[in-house]
């Protein structure tokens, strides 16, 4: 395909005008008749046992109409978060709910639940839990596990490592969860000019979801409905009826609308079956709304780290040697492998020629956390870039250079594990670091680097970061019917991206139909959709654009047999355009669309979708037999060649001025470049890139979760002490660009998107706040005014290089 | 933790002051409400609990910016955006324009009021998170102990509290000398800028000393200060919709380059606007140049008691102060 019809054009995707005008319907806006409110009991305890819980007041009150706990819902797997517990693990894990008339009865009834609480231990320190009979967070024994790969255990570095360090400057690093290493280590470290080792932490911070994960669910029939928000579709459903002890065919889930997830709506989560349990007790309908404060405690956050790096250089900037340490606090339940993430994805993006990368998570009492755009990625960005920055500094090279000489290209291996290195399908950082570099005129502009406006000065930075972008083997689903319309199926969330729709239009530029021709059909299981991987870690422009190819070709196929049979001639005789099939040699014969479907609707078996393939998923099979005799179906799983791994990359440039004696910086200006295969859908992408950009500036220099170590008490629990950036922080205008390389291993050359994007921007800003600074200081995210103050001063710093969930 | 669910309570609309101070003496456990943006913050925690709310909103005699002889009148109920944006205030009291435009962010700034800005309760997180603490009526102070997460916290007049005055508007309306006009049912009083905030030691569970049936009705802006120097500046994590770290607001009469009078006032320092009054002893009389500016800057921090977290407050007092007398 060299000249696209749909590809790389700008469309306006179906559910644009609802959201700007308000009549989209997310999952608050919907009502059942006879819907109750439920209302959640949350913990006001960091950790503490419930010994008892006496409602029979709250039962009794005007409205009231029930009440689950830990006891109405089965448990999930040891480690995992529970919907309901009776042993709460931070403040604001959910107890309990109420089911009452209204909202204000069930709080009104919660205020009167007494609830004997044995406290116990707890802890925000990893390293707290990792000293030999040091408090641990949870009280199954567990301290350690995490998503996949790591079963919940229990891991105590000895005295003798804590002893060899100074506490709470250095990191002891005992005996790692895991660990891997290739090359010779030491022996690179001696080859290099320039070595670091620093100890850092990156903290914690929200996903900010403007919309909190309010549900509504009901049983009806046999069914259970759930209205729910989320990023994914088809692939949260069988979780949910996991979760909820059903059959995913007795799941109706209705999430046509998602304000928001970054990572946290990426699957069902445990508070999602709270008002499913609750309509199953009462026999009503159940709304439960999460407030801003519960959506902070429910919503998830980022995993911290605290970590101690040593990396090396050559005189020419070449990375040589790289040896990490993570130790990453979860939150109080199982979280995901970001501390994984960071150590596989310094091997790729900066290529040492050894490295050796050691890691361990450790839960403490803080809310659940989970994967955030880039995690682990991102963090990685923030620690690392600004130490490449101080090598250049050293070795007197330009910072976009010293990176293009360590960034990977086309086939340069992914991974860090020694026998598990892979090739990557396709890396054009570079490319994207000089597209970026051309745009910002840094060659030019670095020069204002440190100049003075008062106490006000200039830094430039640039900064630059990764995430794996796709996955195969998920199923494509199309019905082309006898009026002509391709409906295009797809288990796609909405997940703000517009790639239910981007990744559809391969479909129809296969077939070439005209986008008024196409009907997305998706945001309620109820709309036959194929199983489709889920909207998380930038996988939806690889992986969908695969299905939907698959299943295009499937029906393009089709159309030629049909076609031949009914106007002679071989299927290969035959082309697609303009809502017909025709003969190559004599466009004027030919069968239209409409027509077409009718004839397979006549034929039966494969062509409508009465004969299947064997190797499709069962919810595609069940979505595809529902289907059958209205149309000629396309339908498959994409089994195309996948070797590598898709690479995702970023590039961000940023100037700031810097005041030095409040510690307040203004970004004067910011582009940032994404390496994201051939560009799919350009409005949408720019979308994409400013977001993400915008939320590296809030990882970078606002955004951190605060406890009270004496009490647990969470510091922030809104949005105005949360400090996700604003528009007034930002500058009115950004620029956005792509690469636009295609990736060989994509049949339109597309792969991931969204997740880089942060920690490019967020980087990039670190590094020109340091550039500012006239050097490198801070080993730590985020950059906060009094830190900048208080160096300026020449005063202390009030925080240990490896303090943790503090301000 | 009972979070963001407001319960009911009774509502009443008085139009005139004189009907909202009746209320407000009648009703059992009432509070009167204006703007909201601290109000219902309190409400949604379940933190404070009224059964009455006297909204005062609708009493248009308390509105509006009105110039005289003495100097500008401004009524309690003025929002933060018609101060921000009133063209006598941006010319001739121009601090506290710039003070107003840099609270919280646009909407908030369109909701809320003078009076209210001035009233409101302290924003240590612990306090708002609804604890036992001393401003609540407990037997402790979260913030200071070994390990109190306090980087927002006060550098002077801790007393068992170490809350701070979390206004922008405050330390502007102190430099202008302004005066703060209180109504109750005993008739109408007026309080200087300075005495109508108070610490700790005087009174743990008010930052103003209005009184159960008391509301601030105006205030009263000398016109000695009417075209002086100004200066203001804020300095928060985020440029919009956050507290100061340290806020400075200045008025200064300069006459042939020489300080004749000054009145210098730093935020989220100390429970009330600090009114730096060594520093003013110390400007008054110099010339204005950054000789002046540093022993202005170097006396403003004179006597901090910093906490764990909070140590970067005394560079960033010294520095806005040093601007203040340097830049306005």
């Amino acid at each position: 395909m060299s000249t696209f019809k749909h590809i790389g054009k700008d469309f306006i995707p179906h559910d644009v005008v609802a959201k700007v005008t308000g009549t989209a319907k997310y999952a608050e806006d919907f009502r059942a008749d006879g819907m109750v409110f439920c209302k959640l009991l949350t913990s006001p305890m960091p950790h503490a046992r419930v010994k008892n819980i006496d409602a029979a007041e709250a039962l009794k009150m005007e409205g009231v109409l029930g009440m689950i706990t830990a006891d109405d819902i089965p448990a999930g797997p040891p480690g995992f978060a529970p919907s309901l517990t009776r042993e709460p693990m931070y403040v604001g894990e959910p107890i309990l709910a109420v089911a009452a008339l209204s909202e204000q009865a069930a709080e009104d009834a919660i205020e009167r639940i007494k609830i004997d609480y044995e406290p116990l231990p707890f802890t925000f320190d990893p390293l707290e839990s990792l000293f030999p009979g040091g408090k641990d967070a949870r009280g199954d024994g567990f301290n350690t596990g995490t998503l996949a790969g790591l079963p919940p255990g229990k891991i105590k570095w000895t005295a003798a490592d804590f002893a060899r360090v100074k506490t709470g400057d250095e990191l002891p690093m005992g005996k790692p969860a895991e660990e891997w290493n290739y090359g010779d280590v030491e022996a690179q470290f001696k080859q290099c000019k320039v070595v670091y080792e620093e100890r850092f932490v990156t903290a914690s911070l929200a996903h900010h979801s403007m919309e909190p994960r309010t549900c509504m669910a009901y049983w009806q029939n046999g069914k259970c409905f759930v209205h729910a928000s989320l990023q994914s579709q088809s692939f949260a459903l069988p979780p949910l009826a996991q979760m909820l002890g059903v059959k995913p065919e007795e799941v109706v889930l209705i999430a046509e609308y998602c304000g928001g997830g970054f990572g946290s709506k990426g699957s069902a989560y445990p508070s999602m079956v709270i008002p499913a349990y609750m309509s199953k007790k009462l026999g009503k309908p159940v709304m439960m709304r999460i407030s801003r404060a519960e959506e902070y405690y429910l919503g998830s956050a980022r995993n911290a780290f605290q970590g101690n790096i040593k990396i090396g250089f050559d005189a020419s900037g070449k990375l040589l040697a790289a040896d990490v340490y993570v130790v990453q606090d979860s939150g109080a339940h199982i979280s995901f492998w970001d501390y994984r993430a960071f150590g596989d994805a310094l091997a790729l993006v900066y290529q040492p020629k050894a490295m050796r990368w050691r890691g361990v998570p450790i839960f403490c009492n803080a809310p659940t956390r989970t994967a955030q755009r880039g995690p682990g990625q991102n963090q990685l960005a923030c620690i690392m870039e600004p130490l490449v920055d101080r090598a250049a500094r050293e070795l007197k090279l330009d910072r976009v250079e010293i990176r293009k000489r360590n960034n990977p290209v086309n086939g340069s291996l992914a991974g860090g594990d020694e026998g598990k290195r892979g090739p990557v399908t396709s890396a054009y950082i570079k490319e994207a670091l000089d597209k970026g570099r051309a745009r910002f005129n840094w060659d030019e502009r670095k020069k204002k680097s440190g100049q003075k406006n008062g106490p006000r000065v200039t830094g430039i930075g640039v900064g630059q970061a990764f995430h794996p972008a796709g996955f195969a083997g998920f199923d494509g689903l199309l019905c082309l019917k006898p009026d002509g319309k391709l409906h295009i199926h797809t288990g796609v969330g909405n997940l703000g991206t517009f790639s239910h729709s981007g990744t559809a239009r391969i479909a129809a530029e296969v077939l070439k139909v005209d986008w008024e021709n196409c009907v997305i059909e998706r945001g309620d299981s109820r709309k036959n959709l194929p199983w489709n991987i889920g909207q998380f870690g930038s996988n939806t422009s690889y992986t969908m654009t695969r299905t939907n190819f698959v299943a295009a070709q499937d029906m393009l196929a089709k159309l030629k047999e049909i076609a031949a049979q009914d106007l002679g001639g071989k299927p290969d005789d035959y082309d697609v355009d303009g809502a017909k099939v025709f003969v190559k040699a004599n466009p004027s014969k030919s069968l239209s669309y409409g027509d077409a479907a009718k004839r397979a609707i006549a034929l039966g078996g494969r062509f409508d979708g009465h004969e299947l393939p064997k190797d499709i998923n069962p919810m595609t099979q069940a979505s595809a037999t529902a289907l059958a005799g209205q149309g000629l179906i396309g339908v498959a799983k994409d089994n195309l060649p996948w070797s590598g791994q898709p690479a995702a990359f970023a590039a961000c440039f940023i100037e700031i001025e810097l005041d030095l004696e409040t510690g307040m910086h203004r970004i004067v200006d910011l582009v940032s470049v994404a390496d994201c295969g051939t560009v799919i859908h350009p409005m949408g992408l720019a979308t994409q890139i400013k977001g993400g950009a915008v939320q590296g500036v809030g990882m970078a220099t606002l955004e951190r979760l605060v406890f009270d170590p004496q009490n647990g008490l969470p510091a922030n629990v809104g949005f105005h002490q949360q400090k996700p950036p604003s528009y007034l922080d930002l500058p009115t205008e950004m620029f956005t660009d792509a690469v636009d390389k295609a990736d060989p291993s994509n049949p339109v050359g597309a792969k991931g998107v969204g997740e880089p994007l942060l920690g490019a921007s967020a980087s990039a800003l670190l590094c020109a706040i340091s550039d500012a600074m006239g050097g490198h200081v801070f080993n730590r995210t985020p950059v906060l005014p009094d830190m900048i103050v208080n160096q300026m001063a020449g005063r202390p710093q009030p925080r240990k290089p490896l303090s943790i969930n503090t301000q | 933790m009972s979070r963001d669910m407001m319960p009911t309570f009774e509502l009443y609309q008085p139009d005139s002051l004189e009907g909202a101070l009746k209320l407000s003496k009648d009703v059992e456990k009432s509070w009167l409400v204006a703007g909201g943006q601290d109000s219902y913050d309190w409400f949604k925690d379940r933190a404070k609990r009224p059964e009455a709310l006297i909204d005062i909103s609708g009493i248009t005699a308390l509105k509006g910016i009105r110039e005289s002889e003495a100097g500008l009148e401004v009524g309690a109920l003025t929002t933060l955006t018609e101060i921000a944006e009133s063209e006598v205030v941006k010319s001739k009291y121009t601090v506290l324009a710039r003070a107003a435009a840099r609270v919280a962010s646009p909407q908030i700034r369109n909701a809320a009021t003078l009076g209210g800005n001035l009233c409101q309760d302290a924003r240590c997180w612990y306090y708002r998170a609804g604890v036992d603490c001393y401003r609540a009526g407990g037997n402790t102070c979260y913030a200071d102990t070994p390990q109190g997460q306090n980087r927002e916290h006060c550098l002077f007049g801790a007393a068992r509290c170490i809350a701070v005055s979390p206004s922008d508007v405050a330390p502007a309306v102190v430099a202008l000398e302004a005066a703060i006009v209180i109504a109750s049912d005993a008739g109408t009083r007026e309080v200087p800028a300075e005495e109508f905030f108070i610490g700790p030691a005087v009174d743990i569970t008010r930052m103003t000393i209005l009184k159960p049936g008391e509301v601030v009705t105006a205030v009263r802006f000398p016109k000695k200060w009417a075209g002086a120097k100004f200066y203001f500046e804020k300095v928060a994590d985020r440029a919009t919709w956050d507290f100061a770290l340290v806020n400075v607001a200045s008025a200064m009469i300069i006459e042939e380059g020489t300080i004749k009078e000054a009145r210098i006032v730093c935020g989220a320092v100390e429970c009330v606007p600090r009114r730096l009054k060594s520093v003013e002893q110390a400007v008054i009389g110099q010339p204005q140049n950054e000789d002046t500016a540093l022993i202005a800057g170097r006396t403003a921090s004179q006597g901090a008691t910093p906490v764990q977290y909070n140590g970067y407050k005394i560079p960033l007092m010294e520095n806005l102060v040093r601007r203040a007398v340097r830049d306005s």
